[in-house]
Order: C-alpha cells, then structure tokens, then sequence
C-alpha cells in the first residue's frame, strides 16, 4: 500500500434545520448544492478537475436515485467526474470521506468532494401493504363489476400510513428502536435521568456559546429558498434549555418508564456537510492550502443492541496501531445520538471490565474527558441529519484542533444496526 | 437533378423528396424572393414527378426560418409593388398547398412570419420538441400583418381567437402550446422528428381542423360582435393611429373570412395598404436598427462562460437573473444576505413564469449562485458592479477586487450616472474599466449602454459589447458624459413633468399628454416606478452637469419617504405594485401645451446630444432611445420623429417656451443644421 497523505483541504456545511413536522424547504441534494457552492467557489481548482463525487445519504428522495450524482451534476462539475452514493446508515457521511481515503491511497484518485446530506423532514410516508395489495387489485379489475367489487373491500386501515422516518429508525434485526438501545445502555452503565438532562442543557450551552463566539463562521454557509428567505443558523438550539424543563419531558421509547426523552436525543433535522480530500501530488500541482491530515479511519460492528457503545469498539483498535493512548488525543468528536449513549461511551473507555471483556485489552482504555470532547455542542443541540454528521465532526474537529492550536483528534459515531466508526486527523494549520 | 442555391434536395428510397432550407450567406433562413422563387421552380419539378411525399425542413443550426426577408420589405415605395411582392409569395405557397402530394413541415427551431405561413401551406406540421423551438407570426411588430396566406390557413387549425390574438400581439409559442391549439400535429424530440415526418407522409393520417366551436365564432353574423371585442383588447395596448396594423387585421377577418381565394386577396390588399403606412417604414427602421446595433458585436469571439456580479439590490439582482436566463454561470455577491435571498426569490418567481417547468427552473436556479464571501470574482469572465451610486464607495471596491481578478476579466460598471473616468484611476490599468449600463426592468429593457471613457481601452468595450450581443441585449456604445444617453434625454422630461405638477397640473393629465405623444408610460408614473429617490439622485447629478432646475415636489416627497410604488406612494398611490387612479380633475387642461414642454425638453436634449456625438450617429441616437425608453416605435425615434415632422416647426414652437420659460427651452444650437437638412 502507498504511504502517501491524505490531505483534508477545506470544509463546509449547511445550518443544520430541525425538522418541524412537515417537508422543510430543501431536499437533501438541494442543501448539498448550496452548502458546497461556495466551498468550490473558492478553491483555486474547477468543480470539472474533481476526480470524484462521494456523498453519504440515507434516505434521498424517490427523485434522487444516486444522490451523488445528482449533486455532481448540479454544482456544475461536469458530465465527466463520476460520483456515487454511500449509505452505512449513521455513519455513511463518514463512508464517504472512507471511501474517498481508500481511493486516494490506492491512487485511483487526486482530488475527492465527499460529504453527507439528509433532508429528515422529507423522509416518505409510505402506503401500507394493504394499500398497495387493495391498489394492485384495482388496477387489474376490468370490468365495473369487478371495479365495484374491489371497491368494496377497501378498509379504513389500509389507509393507516406508514412513516419511512420511523421504520428507519428501528433496528431491522433485533426489532429495538435506537432510543431503546440506548436504554440498554443507560440500564448497563446505570446512566441516571439527571445525568442524561445535565449532558443535554450542556450540549445547548456550548453551541450557544460556539454560536455567541462565531466559531461557525469558518464552516457554515448560508443557504437560500426560494421564498427569499436566508439560513445561517443551526436552529434547533434551545438558550433557554435546562435541567428542570428537560426534566418533565416524558421517555418516548421506552413509554412511561424509560429515561430517553425527545430532550436528551439527538433532534430530527435536515443537513448537509462536506469536505475536499486530496492528494499529496493535488495539493502541490494545485498549491492547495490545506487543513490538515486524516491519518486512520476504522470500522468496528457490535450487537446491534448495544449500537451507541460503536465509537468504543471503533477507536480503540485504530489508536492502538497508531501507539497512541487516550491521553494522546487532544480533542474528540462523538456524535451525540443520546446523552445515554454518549455517557455510555464515555464510561465503557474507562471500565476495566468493558475493556478487558470487550476490546480484549488489560484494562480500562482511559479517560475521554467531557472538556475535550464536543467543546462546541452536537448532535443533541445541534441535531443529527445522519447523512451529514460523519463529515460535520471530522471537518468541525479540525476547527476545534486549529483554533487550540492542537495536533492529534479523533471523530468517532455510533451506527444503527450495531457498528461504530473513527477517524483519526492531524491538524497541520 | 438541378442545383439550387437556398435548398438542398434529398430524394429517399421510400418516395419521399426532403427539401433542406439553407439560404446562402445567412446564419438563419429568411423567405426572400429568391428563395420563393427557387421553391417554385422545385415544386414545378415535383408537380410533373409526383413523389410520395414532401417533407421541408431547415438544414441551419439555428432555427427553421426566422421570416420573410425585411430588407426587400424596405424597397416598397409604391402599393403596386407591394401588392405584387404579397402576392407572388402567396402564388408560390398557393402551389405548395395545392400539390397533390402529402406535405410536411419539419420545423427543427424558431419559425416566425413567412416561415411558419410556409408550414401553414403543408399538409401537416411538426416541431422539435425544445425551449427554442417558439412560433409566432410577428409581422404586426412591423406595422403589418401575415401576407403570404398565413391569415387564412391559421385559420383551418386553429380557434379564431387564439390564432388572432397570434398575430395581434405577435408573440411567440411553445410546442406543447402550438400542438394544443392545433398549430402542429405532433411535438418531437430530435431523435424522432424524421421518423415521424416519414411515418406521416406514407400513412396520410386525417389533417387537423380548428375545434367546432371555431365554425361560431367565425360566423358571418358572429364575427363583428367578436371584432368588436378584439378592438377593444387591442385599444388597450395601441391606440389605431398610432399602429394601424392590428385594426387592420381585424378588418382583415371580419370582412373577408370565408371564401379562400377571396380571403386570400384581402390579405394581399390590406397588406400593401398597410407596407406604404408611415408606421410601418418607422418600425421597420426600429427592427433594423436592432440587426445594426446586434452587428456591432465580433463574430466568433470566446463566449462567456461565468459573471459575478457585485451588488444584489434590484439591478444587480435582475441583471444576474437576466445573465442565467441566458445560459451563464452567475455568482451574485452582497454582503447582506437578506438582499441575496430577495434577489434569488425574485429570480425564482422569474424562472417559474419563464420556463414553467421544474427540471429548467431547477437548473437555472443552479445557476444562480448567492455568494456572500465574493469568492466568484477569481473565476469569473466578466465582473459587473452595481452597487449604490457612490463614487468613493464604488472606487474602493474596485481597487480590493482587481488583484483577485483573472487576468484577461472583464471589469464593468453598471453605474447610471458616474462617468467612468471618475472611476477608473481607482485600478491599477484604468484602461480597463468599461461601463454596461442595463435599463430597469432588466428582463424586460433590451437595450444596455457600453460607456466607455475617455480612458477605455477599444478591445475591451469591443468585448463589452460582444458580451451583449451574448446575453440577448442590444449593445448601445456610448460616451462617458452625465447621464449618457438616455437619462440625459430622460431627465430634464421628468424634471418638466415636476415643474408642470408644482405649478398645479394634475398628473393624469402630464402621464396623457405624454401617452398621447406615443410614450408607452408618462413621465410620472414612469418616475413613480424607477424610484424618486433613484430619480431625484439622477436629477441632482445632472441638473448639475447641465445646469437646470429640480422640481421642488421631487424633493418634498422624497424628504417625506415617499418614493413611490416601492413605498406605496410617491406622485400616485399605488397597492400591491399597481397605481390608483387618481379622482380626475376638470378636463379643461391644455395636453397640447403639457405634450409640447414635456416633449420639446426631450427632443431639445437628444439634439444636443446628437450634436455632443454622445453616440455615433442619428440612427445610434433613435434606438437607444427607443430601447432604452421605449419611445415610441411607430414614431421611428426622436430624431426621426423631428425629421418628418418638420424641424422648423418644432425649433419655433421651442423658442417660444425660451421666451416664455427661459434658459431651460433654449434651443440646442444643432437645430440649425436639421433645419437647414430639412
């Protein structure tokens, strides 16, 4: 294999828009166009000098079939430059930028745009199987009596819809929602209520501190409906969030006596991020200015009911054969899918049990301090569009590492379905 | 088999003889005279060798046929000879309608005027199916109206009101419009067009017919009710002495709609009547004007691929929706995003109504890209400012922007009153800063001024120019003096508009006189509609350079925020963008007199400018002001209008409004010499 660097050169997203009940006003291709116009725009590079287009989606709509491509095309990078679609749930804006290392390593490629999109609040509401068995017999019927006759078999729950966000959001195998996955978790580190709220109101603070401070600046576009109206601002944060109003939200996957609340998840929302990955030999022959190195990506799979413990599984091995210990890290990035899962992560890296049981190690990995760990807010205050957040914590990692003038960071995400993914960066800024 | 110059003939083994349109020497196909007749001499062939089929098409890139041919229009002096050009095009389509054959038009582009008279006269008519394949019998744009049969046959496919309401207005249509109404029987994409049109000539399907309720509405004791109608919807766009031509097509139908050969020598008749019509020579020097303006530009000249355009208030915003319309990459900069959001908006409402459908809107809008941080103007080929009117402001910019830059970029101002050499010293090679002066509604305003200074490198407003002609406008050059051109001409129009009003002429009387002359909108309404504040910075410059007077009502409702429909008062009280009527006042007010201060200020100015050589010629001068004011078309422009109405009438009834006013009606001293032309 080729020892040459992969060099992350620059980054952007779109605000990150809560979901609110209803289709928001961009598709997911629509949000990854204009999160990635300016970020061209400004590379001494044309889009057509791109070798390819990787974009992590999990749902694109029925009319984006190879969303990639559909971008690709609509950022004006030409009929030439191939561009495909990667989904690993959670995780797949993480897939992209993988998929894109792998390629640049290999030296298939010089010159890679990968991101995530997702536009959550578009996600389909489907007819049910009844629907669709009542619908097929009426199109086979020929005669009117035979119309007639179909007719009259219809039945008030064939209409009973069936919500793709939903069903998305359940562990096809083991049949549990992601939120009670993490009440697994809670249940196995004894995770407290309190503990969740306090992680949630602190996610809000930071990204309401980050926002006051414009850390944002750097990362975040504008983006533009068509109704003329402007989007700069993650919108899902809540200033005036706290300990007592996240305290009387009720558990709603586990009814009535889980701890997970709407309040300690990540929010439902609609995003799009992205970076541009290169080679060595693209950085000089363009004389690009770049961000920094992605040094290691590493996957691990677990038993699906466990799926927030993933970042765990993911990071220890790929730090280990980088020699590099917990202390090592100056900065992470753990997507924020539940506070529970989170805290989960955080304990399971420094229970000698966990880790001796688990990762086949002595004892405890160590300790990820809260401090270095999402200084700016995350999934829970800033909402997870699970296309786009794999790409958001790797390109806003590399922020949080050059504004501390550090070197090393991991961004790590847990996956439905039971896998973690990490990346390893270097800040050379 | 015999060669001809204008048609290449393919005889295919299924029977069918394909006749390929290609006039020599001409980018775009014209019905000339050469070309009929060289059709004739092929049908006389093919009337003796009977083929299966006659399929016409265009051989050309671009389009099917873009008409008849105006220059021979313009040689008519006489009625007789327009009556014998009409007629022997309608003798020749006569025989290509008669031929015992099946035929097909095959129209792969635009078909306007004589072209789409000659589908008219086949048996059958299909399109390509695309956004540039438009149809239209415009000939009323000229003063005329379809002379080659093209009243008649339209009429056996189509509902009388929409095939009149075609050639009234002279507006174009789509393929999927045209086949709805009946105007072409099948709308194809490229890869099937001649398939089609061979499919159609051996099976002989059934010929379209106009929808029944056409046989009503063309009834002999209907069609004067409908008439009536008709005049009344067209009165409300040209009064009939001002453009005969619509009221004549009127007439036309009503009088002579039912026998064909009849109806056909009405057509002939009524449009050599209208061919010797002053009108018709104004706006047909108008429709030349542009072809002269249009050649301006270099053939063969690199095409523009990206424009960054800073500033996002209306202009900016509407010239950047113009440049993607176009087919161009447009970043459009400001640094307050709520203006980029407004101007994408308004974009988007543009494209809905322009293109209707959502892939076209959708990539335009792809387009048009908001660029908040100006990272577009490294990449750009052409780089428009237009921004506020502020000289040290716009110097500024200039000086940050040009070392980003691409070396060979084009740096254009869309200043409306500041010369360019007040400008250029701002940038390290003054040479380079060339002024594109758009007119408001951009969309809408064909002409664009191309300033160039004193300073201004001749390459580089040459490529301002050829940019132009890119985008679809008409490239006016101009010298950098206040105002240029048409604000100069316009101004002291508008300013006299203020003073009639300060003096307690109402302004429905101002805006009448001023329409009864021919504008197309009164000075007040119109400066109602700029903007008083954008009116009154004018007026400040150039009441300066020229050293003249404001209205003081100008002032007095600016100072009180009421600039006009974009506040919802200004001179007129408008609601949701259209003006109330004022309560009308007693009629006992002179339009003459208000017509002769209003008019003789604007000619008085375009005289001086002609004498200034603020553009190049008379003709230059004529239409820049009518395509960037929309002076009256059938009066052929200021000048023009001065020559056939008498220069020596109009200085006197001018020096009398310098007795009586003083300085302001003194007469430009060139008067002299179109006096002494006269």
């Amino acid at each position: 294999m080729s020892t040459n660097s992969v060099y992350i050169v620059d980054g952007s997203r779109s605000p990150f828009l809560k979901a609110r009940g209803r289709p928001g006003p961009f598709q997911a291709s629509d949000l990854a166009v204009q999160a990635a116009n300016p970020l061209l725009m400004r590379q001494p590079f044309a889009p057509e000098e791109l070798d390819e287009v990787i974009v992590g989606c999990v749902g694109p709509s029925a009319d984006e079939v190879n969303i990639a491509r559909v971008i690709s095309l609509r950022l004006g990078c030409g009929d030439k430059v191939p561009a495909w679609t990667v989904q690993r749930n959670c995780a797949s804006g993480m897939q992209a930028i993988d998929s894109a290392f792998s390629n640049i390593l290999l030296g298939k490629s010089d010159m890679v745009l990968a991101g995530g999109t997702e536009a959550m609040s578009h996600s389909p509401v489907l007819y049910n199987h009844h629907m669709v068995n009542w619908l097929a017999d009426m199109n086979s019927a020929k005669s009117p009596m035979q119309k007639i006759k179909t007719v009259t078999k219809l039945r008030p729950k064939f209409f009973a819809p069936v919500i793709g966000l939903l069903k998305g959001l359940t562990d096809p195998v083991v049949g549990l929602s992601m939120g009670q996955t993490a009440e697994n978790l809670a249940h196995k580190f004894k995770i407290t209520r309190e503990e969740m709220d306090q992680f949630a109101v602190e996610s809000h603070m930071r990204l309401v501190q980050a926002q006051e401070n414009g850390i944002f600046e750097n990362e975040l576009e504008f983006v533009f409906d068509d109704k003329g109206k402007a989007y700069d601002k993650d919108d899902g944060v809540r200033p005036d969030s706290s300990i007592e109003k996240l305290a009387k939200l009720r558990p709603v996957f586990d009814k009535k006596h889980g701890n997970i609340t709407a309040g300690n998840s990540a929010q439902i929302t609609d995003g799009a991020a992205w970076i541009i990955l290169a080679s060595e030999q693209a950085v000089k022959k363009h004389k690009l200015n770049v961000m920094g190195r992605l040094i290691a990506s590493n996957w691990a799979a677990l038993d699906p009911r466990y799926m927030g413990l993933g970042p765990v599984h993911s990071t220890v091995p790929m730090l280990r054969e980088h020699n590099l210990t917990a202390n090592d890290i100056e900065f992470w990035e753990l997507n924020e899918a539940f506070a529970a899962q989170v805290l989960a992560c955080m304990a399971a890296w420094k229970d000698n049990e966990y880790c001796q049981e688990h990762l086949g190690l002595d004892k405890a990995f160590g300790e990820v301090p809260h401090e270095n760990l999402n200084v700016d807010g995350g999934a829970i205050s800033m909402g997870h569009p699970v296309g786009a957040s794999g790409t958001r914590i790797v390109h806003h990692l590399l922020n949080v590492l050059q504004r501390n003038k550090s070197k090393l960071g991991v961004a790590t995400i847990c996956i439905g379905g039971g896998q973690g993914g990490a990346m390893l960066v270097e800040n050379l800024q | 088999m015999q060669e001809y110059q204008h048609w290449k003939i393919e005889e295919h083994p299924t029977g069918i003889v394909w006749l390929g349109m290609d006039v020599d020497g001409a980018s775009a196909n014209v019905v000339s005279t050469a070309v009929l007749s060289e059709l004739n001499q092929i049908l006389v062939h093919y009337s003796k060798n009977l083929p299966e089929g006659i399929a016409i098409t265009s051989l050309k890139d671009k389009g099917f046929v873009a008409g008849a041919d105006v220059k021979e229009f313009t040689k008519i002096t006489n009625h007789q000879e327009a009556l014998e050009l009409v007629q022997y095009g309608q003798s020749v389509f006569n025989q290509l309608d008669n031929i015992p054959c099946p035929t097909i038009a095959v129209i792969n582009g635009f078909c306007m005027g004589g072209g789409l008279e000659m589908a008219l006269s086949c048996d059958y008519r299909i399109a390509l199916e695309d956004p540039k394949t438009r149809l239209s019998l415009p000939e009323v744009r000229l003063g005329i109206h379809p002379g080659y049969g093209g009243t008649v046959r339209i009429l056996r496919y189509m509902n009388p009101l929409i095939a009149m309401d075609m050639m009234l207005t002279g507006r174009s249509i789509n393929t999927s419009y045209a086949k709805k109404v009946g105007l072409i029987d099948e709308a194809v994409p490229q890869r099937l067009l001649n398939n089609v049109a061979e499919k159609m000539l051996l099976s002989k399907p059934k010929k379209r017919q106009a929808p029944r309720i056409s046989k009503l509405l063309n009834n002999r004791l209907v069609r004067p009710l409908v008439a009536i109608q008709m005049r009344k919807q067209v009165a409300k766009k040209a009064k009939p002495e001002h453009y005969p031509a619509p009221y004549a097509i009127i007439e036309h139908w009503q009088k002579n709609y039912g026998d064909e050969a009849e109806f056909l020598h009405g057509e002939a008749e009524s449009v050599a009547q209208l061919s010797t019509n002053k009108t018709t020579k104004n706006l047909v020097r108008v429709f030349l004007l542009q072809d002269e303006l249009k050649s301006l530009a270099s053939e063969n000249v690199d095409k523009v691929n990206h424009v960054h355009i800073i500033g996002a208030g209306v202009m900016g915003g509407d010239i950047a929706t113009w440049c993607v319309s176009q087919g161009l990459l447009v970043t459009l900069q400001d640094l307050n995003a709520e203006s980029l959001a407004r101007a994408k908006s308004r974009a988007h409402q543009y494209f809905k109504k322009r293109l209707k459908k959502r892939l076209l809107i959708k990539s335009a809008m792809d387009r048009f890209i908001l660029d908040i941080n100006g990272d577009g103007i490294s990449k750009a080929d052409v780089v428009i400012e237009a921004i506020f009117e502020n000289k040290d402001v716009k110097r500024n910019l200039y000086a940050s922007i040009e070392p980003k830059l691409k070396e060979d970029a084009l740096i254009a101002t869309n200043t409306s009153s500041i010369e360019i050499e007040q400008l250029c010293d701002a940038i390290s090679d003054p040479t380079r800063l060339v002024g594109l002066h758009f007119f408001n509604p951009v969309t809408k305003m064909p002409l664009i001024e191309i300033v160039q200074g004193e300073q201004t490198n001749q390459v580089i407003s040459q490529r301002a120019i050829n940019f132009a002609k890119q985008i679809g406008k008409l490239p006016l050059p101009t010298k950098s003096s206040p105002g240029f051109l048409v604000n100069r001409i316009l101004t002291p129009y508008m300013v006299e508009a203020g003073l009639l009003y300060d003096t307690g002429t109402s302004i429905a009387a101002i805006d009448q006189a001023a329409k009864k002359f021919g504008m197309p909108m009164g000075p007040v309404e119109l400066a109602d509609t700029v903007g008083l504040d954008i009116g009154l910075h004018v007026g400040e410059l150039l009441s300066q350079a020229y050293n003249y007077n404001l209205p003081n009502s100008f002032k007095t409702l600016v100072e009180a925020d009421n600039l006009g429909r974009k506040t919802g008062q200004g001179f007129y009280t408008w609601k949701n963008g259209k003006k109330v009527k004022p309560k009308s006042k007693s009629s006992a007010e002179n339009i003459d007199y208000i017509q002769n201060r209003l008019m003789l200020r604007f000619l008085n100015e375009a005289v001086a400018c002609l004498r200034e050589k603020v553009v190049e010629d008379k003709d230059h001068l004529d239409a820049g002001i009518i395509f960037g004011t929309g002076f009256a078309p059938f009066l052929g422009g200021p000048l023009n209008y001065i020559e056939s109405n008498g220069a020596r009438a109009l200085y006197e009834t001018l020096e009398s409004l310098h007795n009586q006013y003083g300085k302001r009606f003194e007469p430009d001293p060139e008067w002299q010499s179109l006096i002494n032309n006269s």
